[in-house]
């Protein structure tokens, strides 16, 4: 048998304070991000606010400055140019106010650079356009998206596990979905449609991790009757310690080579895949645990202190 | 061979040999005829995003629609007025989905609403009286007559854009309504997107109007019965476009529902393409008609409210044949008489999404996806083999099954596989043996418990069982949201993710645990490569 783990007794649930502060920080720049978000102030993808985004390639390399000045010459006057990481490629973004129609603009754009430079080969790699009405009813359905599906998840464990295992899962998840949007926050990525169809799939993922752990709980707590609670959650983390993390390698080994590979396209996306699989197991390990484990003491000690009262009466 | 064993065996094989049928089409690029007879014969779908395409979403103006049907009420009750001699001041849409009639005595006004009792049973008839001791009186349009007339202008839009996309010559265009004013247009492959948007959004309404002589365009009152309309001039050779105003007639004397044909023809003098049109035995009759009666006087034809040409009528014209000439190209030329033939839009649309993805990123996308997935594939078999030797290799089996089902069913669904989905396969890959893994680990755990082999097997299964349901439904849920929420690569991600969840649930739990039970059911085996 080949193992990376032997045997572990690491104190988890003795760390909680520790992962609990760090946790706090990352769900707070999540929470921010989506605040950010839902103001329009974050880097949002045209998904969502509306307006156009046509990539070009280019035969030759084209300084972004001299692009700037090309869009200017070809009367566009508002727009943001991104450079795209392989091939003369450049990302022009036009705002959904700027006053070209819908359908012009893959025209228009590519027009202005063939003025500028007469010698120049210009392809229009793809066009997005998307129409303020459109923008708007992807944002409303999004928002419904990710409720509906939080919902399900916690309708879900609550008929599966009790309540304090139930609250466990879903702070874990809501932490990781969090996490990814504090990632992508902080590094300035796309907040588009397929960042949300990313943290949808985490969601949904990153229970495996957890119920993994809380299985083993369970069966632990069924087993040893007596023992402290502390002492069960931190063998059962262990005991399944190996299992977390292999699950998640297999599944990372396949989104790294996605965001290696996979091409410009789901760039971003793999990114927030890999966050999410990464903070899925710390969370299973030092969130959803942690807390289930505070919620059993505290109704223990509920338990202790009820009989104390008839006493006093 | 172990109970039970049998048909499970012989599930996963004929699963197998269903998939690779319905993954033929995709493999192979000929198919011999033998099979197209009975066998499927459909590829896998791409997404655009894949084979690189054209998504619009068009937006129809269907108040617009409303609004055409009062025009024509208006242009209609005018003709009757002016037959029965009942003096009016105007006739005009108003607003709140009404035809108005100003009329300068009672007499009248209680003649005309007779009229209209009669003739407009569907409208409701309102009074009222207007400014300057005028008679007012209203046909207004119930509101199950505009629900009406809204819905049928969509399914209008809808045929007519289909024929348009049919005659400009697009292989499997996807045309189909969404929601209650939208359509959505769907072009793979297509190599000029911005000549078919042009097409499609087009509203083509072809009138022709009687040029207003003895008014001067650029200053000075335009009549009421007028307006500015402009012919654009494009110089070939700087581009500039040069405008012309023009006044006309309000009133359209011909229009283009009068139209049963339009062709391209080169004018064999300047070598310049035209467009020749063929009215329908109204429309000739009626050209005739006014040909006739305006000789020496100009007209204009104005399609969508922009001049083309407003030549001078030299002498009338019988036969019901025209020609429309302008600064046409062969290509603007060919455009308009498609969009002349499919007919006119009933109201104008508005693009509001436009998505198009060209055919090389398209095909870089495909490259990399694969590339990337089957690097995937490789590090995910290495690692399970490495890590857990033969049976490693026994859940790799199980995720080659996996990949290979989950193909065939996207095939025999018809399902689309656009990049995301790529994405989601790849991800699948590596959750698929997750499965396998909390198995394995749970074997090991129940093996240096000292049991044998085989006992470790079933208890591993068994407590395994649960977890791996928690999962995959959780994991479901999450998919199924998407697919409900998600259009075009979103969706894909969806459709694959769902898919692979359910068909992996099965690997896992049937497909490799009956290869296990082939090697263990004895029960005598002592060691176990894991």
């Amino acid at each position: 048998m080949i193992e990376f783990l032997g045997k572990t007794s690491f104190d988890f649930i003795g760390k909680r304070n520790i992962s609990f502060v760090i946790s706090a920080i990352i769900s707070v720049v999540g929470m921010f991000a989506i605040i950010e978000m839902v103001r329009g102030t974050a880097n949002m993808g045209i998904d969502f606010t509306g307006g156009t985004s046509i990539q070009l390639k280019f035969d030759k390399a084209v300084p972004i400055a001299d692009a700037r000045k090309a869009l200017h010459n070809g009367g566009i006057a508002e727009f943001e140019l991104q450079e795209v990481k392989e091939g003369n490629k450049l990302l022009v973004k036009l705002p959904r106010k700027s006053a070209l129609a819908v359908g012009k603009a893959a025209e228009i754009v590519p027009a202005a650079f063939t003025k500028s430079f007469p010698g120049i080969q210009v392809t229009v790699d793809s066009t997005t356009e998307i129409g303020p009405s459109i923008g708007d009813k992807l944002r409303k359905d999004t928002i419904i998206a990710v409720a509906i599906s939080m919902l399900g998840i916690i309708c879900y464990i609550a008929w599966r596990f009790d309540f304090k295992f139930g609250i466990g899962a879903v702070v874990a998840t809501l932490h990781d979905v969090l996490a990814m949007f504090a990632a992508y926050y902080l590094t300035g990525k796309e907040f588009n449609l397929l960042f949300i169809t990313a943290v949808l799939t985490i969601a949904g993922y990153s229970l495996t991790d957890t119920v993994v752990v809380f299985d083993r709980i369970r069966e632990n707590m069924h087993k040893d009757l007596k023992g402290s609670l502390h002492k069960i959650f931190n063998s059962s983390i262990n005991e399944v310690l190996s299992r977390s993390i292999i699950t998640s390698l297999t599944t990372f080994l396949a989104a790294i080579s996605l965001f290696i590979f996979g091409g410009e396209v789901i760039h971003d996306f793999s990114f927030a895949l890999l966050i999410g699989i990464v903070v899925g197991i710390y969370s299973s390990v030092f969130i959803a645990s942690p807390i289930v484990l505070m919620l059993e003491e505290k109704s223990l000690d509920k338990v202790q202190a009820t009989p104390a009262k008839p006493v006093k009466a | 061979m172990p109970k039970g064993a049998g048909w499970r065996i012989a599930l996963i094989i004929a699963f197998v040999v269903l998939s690779g049928i319905y993954l033929v089409p995709t493999l192979v690029p000929k198919l011999p005829d033998w099979w197209k007879g009975m066998l499927p014969k459909d590829k896998i779908h791409l997404g655009l995003d894949l084979q690189g395409g054209t998504h619009l979403v068009l937006e129809v103006d269907t108040d617009k629609a409303v609004d055409g049907t009062l025009d024509l009420v208006a242009t209609d009750l005018e003709d009757v007025l002016n037959d029965k001699n009942l003096r009016f001041k105007r006739i005009s849409r108003t607003a709140g989905n009404k035809t108005t009639i100003v009329l300068y005595e009672k007499d009248t006004s209680d003649a005309v609403q007779k009229i209209l009792k009669d003739k407009y049973r569907d409208y409701e008839i309102i009074s009222s009286s207007e400014e300057g001791g005028l008679f007012g009186v209203s046909l207004r349009m119930k509101e199950k007559d505009i629900q009406d007339r809204k819905d049928k202008a969509v399914a209008q839009a809808l045929e007519t854009i289909r024929n348009r996309i049919d005659q400009f010559g697009v292989s499997e265009p996807v045309i189909a309504r969404q929601g209650i004013n939208q359509i959505v247009v769907q072009l793979p492959g297509i190599k000029d997107p911005q000549r078919a948007i042009a097409l499609i959004g087009r509203t083509a309404r072809l009138e022709f109007k009687m040029v207003k002589e003895g008014v001067s365009p650029t200053g000075g009152a335009i009549p009421e019965d007028a307006e500015v309309l402009y012919e654009k001039h494009t110089d070939p050779d700087t581009g500039a476009i040069n405008e012309i105003p023009l006044i006309v007639h309000k009133k359209a004397l011909i229009t283009g529902d009068l139209l049963t044909d339009a062709q391209v023809r080169i004018d064999s003098q300047f070598n310049q393409p035209y467009v020749a049109i063929e009215f329908n035995s109204l429309g000739a009759r009626l050209f005739d008609q006014i040909t006739a009666a305006n000789v020496n006087k100009r007209f204009a034809i104005v399609l969508d409210n922009t001049v083309y040409s407003a030549p001078v009528i030299r002498e009338r014209i019988s036969g019901g044949s025209a020609q429309i000439s302008g600064n046409f190209t062969e290509k603007t030329a060919s455009d308009l008489a498609i969009v002349l033939r499919a007919g006119a839009l009933p109201a104008p649309v508005k693009i509001i999404q436009n998505v198009t993805v060209g055919a090389s990123l398209g095909k870089d996308s495909i490259d990399k996806g694969l590339m990337a997935g089957g690097i995937g594939v490789l590090l995910v078999i290495c690692f399970m083999a490495f890590y857990y030797k033969l049976s490693g290799m026994v859940a790799n089996l199980g995720m080659a099954l996996n990949i290979l089902y989950l193909m065939g069913a996207m095939s025999a669904l018809g399902a689309t596989l656009t990049l995301p989905g790529i994405a989601a396969i790849v991800l699948l890959v590596g959750m698929s043996v997750d499965s396998n893994v909390i198995i394995f680990e749970r074997i090991r755990e129940e093996l240096r418990l000292g049991k044998y082999p085989k006992s470790a097997l079933e208890t591993g299964y068994d407590k395994a069982f649960l977890t791996i349901m928690d999962s995959h439904v959780t994991a479901l849920i999450t998919a199924a949201v998407l697919f409900q929420f998600g259009t075009g690569p979103v969706k894909g991600f969806a459709v694959s993710l769902s898919l692979g969840i359910i068909i992996n649930l099965f690997t896992s739990l049937m497909g490799t645990k009956v290869i296990f039970d082939m090697f263990l059911y004895k029960g005598t085996v002592k060691k176990m490569s894991i």
